[in-house]
């Protein structure tokens, strides 16, 4: 079984966010998404200063398997990206919520994310497919 | 619920990740696919392959049969017992119906094809085994294991040491009978290594040995990026029914010779080779980010036809994305693959990336 955080909002495409202490949001994938895709061979993360918007793609993650399309839990600047994912990639496998992270975002409006999923409604979410 | 081989609750118990193969329930991973690619290519990992159809073909006859069944010739291997022949088995329009190996038993025959294919194969080969006096019998009590890699003989020498003069006698593409089982030097990876058909009944306690001493079980997913690295091809992906092996890089398994030599396909292929064959199965070569993908379009610089990759991975010992492709003939030393709206320039090599562990193009 794939663990899911209690503190992160999710997509049903199975990024999730995480809103920090000084209101920026970090994206990355789930557990769940990492297990389905497989070995990660190459992450194309959004460029710093550039505007991503909520339910828009935002990058991509290659597995050996399959391409998948990442999408923005949020609208807002990216302030950082995870530099670390271009030599090491399956850092996304080992630690999708920790290390593995995507980028981070100031977001426009964080109600945006009132409607993404909670862990528990990301959970049956996951166990509908 | 799929077929399940004798091997899915021991697949289950190494935490293999099952997914549904050609109507058969087997693992993909047990973890990642790419550390059983490297162990592979550097020491010694085993695939559950219980899901292919063995099919033994006896009677007077069995020669004759295969010799009109098969585009590649028996009669190459029957110098000794144990000898393997790689093969397509064509339909009258010169496509490729499956491929498979065939080994020469002395007064019969062992045929091992593709499950995804298994009842069409059965099918045709009912069909065509009509005109002849031959028995075709399957043998779904056998399963079968590949045990591939560098370590791969001398791990499975360790496990059956009764067996361990046998197989260190065997040359490559060779097998041999051992009891009711039958051990062969054969796989599907580019390296060296044995595929072992052995009793359902026994193959668990095998399995379970060889893990034991040290190899690792491998999923379906490395066994893909192992073959696409040596360049083998996969039915159903690289050729199927509307493709000539002309086309798919396996003019060399077409014995012309001797000429009398009538088998299903021949015109077609006589008549295709007359014409000009139009297309060619080709490697590409990704050395920047992304990853080739089967279907993706392929644009040949000069050429108004487009060609299509037809397998596409990341290659973990390259480290870089590898593919076949095929393409009008007319391609040079690189061409344009469209990648998500891309079109990005690649290099073109003969279909083969790796051989016992290293890069050969």
């Amino acid at each position: 079984m794939s663990e899911i955080r209690k503190e992160l909002k999710y997509m049903s495409s199975h990024e999730w966010a995480r809103i920090e202490d000084d209101g920026t949001v970090t994206v990355g994938i789930s557990d769940h998404a990492q297990e389905a895709l497989g070995d990660v061979v190459y992450v194309e993360t959004p460029e710093v200063g550039s505007t991503v918007n909520a339910g828009e793609e935002a990058g991509v993650v290659e597995s050996v398997k399959a391409a998948s399309d990442i999408f923005s839990p949020i609208t807002g600047e990216v302030i950082a990206v995870n530099e670390a994912l271009e030599d090491a990639p399956e850092t996304v496998n080992s630690s999708p919520y920790d290390d593995g992270w995507f980028y981070k975002v100031k977001p426009a409006d964080l109600t945006e994310l009132d409607d993404a999923l909670d862990a528990d409604g990301y959970a049956a979410a996951c166990e509908d497919e | 619920m799929g077929n399940k081989t004798p091997l899915f609750e021991t697949h289950k118990a190494m935490s293999g990740r099952v997914v549904d193969f050609g109507g058969w329930d087997m693992p993909v991973n047990y973890g990642s696919q790419v550390d059983e690619h490297h162990k592979v290519r550097t020491d010694a990992g085993m695939f559950d392959v219980s899901h292919m159809t063995i099919v033994d073909v006896t009677g007077p006859q069995a020669k004759a049969f295969l010799q009109t069944l098969l585009a590649n010739d028996v009669a190459k291997i029957e110098s000794a017992p144990g000898k393997a022949l790689y093969t397509g088995m064509l339909n009258e329009a010169g496509g490729v119906i499956d491929d498979l190996i065939v080994y020469y038993m002395g007064d019969w025959y062992r045929t091992v094809v593709n499950c995804a294919t298994r009842e069409k194969d059965l099918a045709w080969m009912n069909k065509v085994a009509a005109d002849f006096d031959v028995a075709l019998t399957e043998q779904p009590q056998l399963a079968m294991v590949a045990v591939q890699g560098p370590n791969a003989i001398a791990k499975t020498q360790q496990v059956l040491p009764k067996a361990a003069e046998l197989i260190g006698g065997l040359k490559v593409f060779q097998g041999a009978a051992y009891g009711d089982w039958f051990i062969a030097r054969t796989g599907y990876t580019g390296e060296d290594g044995l595929e072992v058909m052995v009793p359902a009944t026994e193959v668990v306690g095998f399995w379970q040995a060889l893990a034991e001493a040290g190899v690792q079980p491998c999923g379906l997913g490395a066994r893909d990026t192992l073959r696409l690295e040596a360049g083998m091809n996969l039915y159903g992906a690289d050729m199927d029914e509307s493709v000539s092996p002309l086309e798919a890089n396996m003019a060399w398994t077409i014995a012309w010779e001797p000429a009398e030599r009538n088998f299903i396909g021949r015109a077609a292929l006589t008549e295709q080779k007359a014409a000009g064959v139009k297309r060619k199965l080709v490697g590409l070569v990704l050395e920047e980010k992304g990853v080739l993908r089967g279907h993706q379009k392929v644009i040949v610089e000069g050429c108004d036809e487009t060609g299509e990759v037809t397998s596409g991975t990341f290659s973990p010992t390259l480290g870089y994305s590898i593919a076949m492709a095929r393409v009008p003939v007319e391609v040079g030393d690189t061409c344009l693959v469209e990648m998500r709206n891309k079109q990005v320039p690649v290099k073109v090599v003969k279909p083969s990336f790796v051989r016992n562990g290293k890069k050969i193009f």
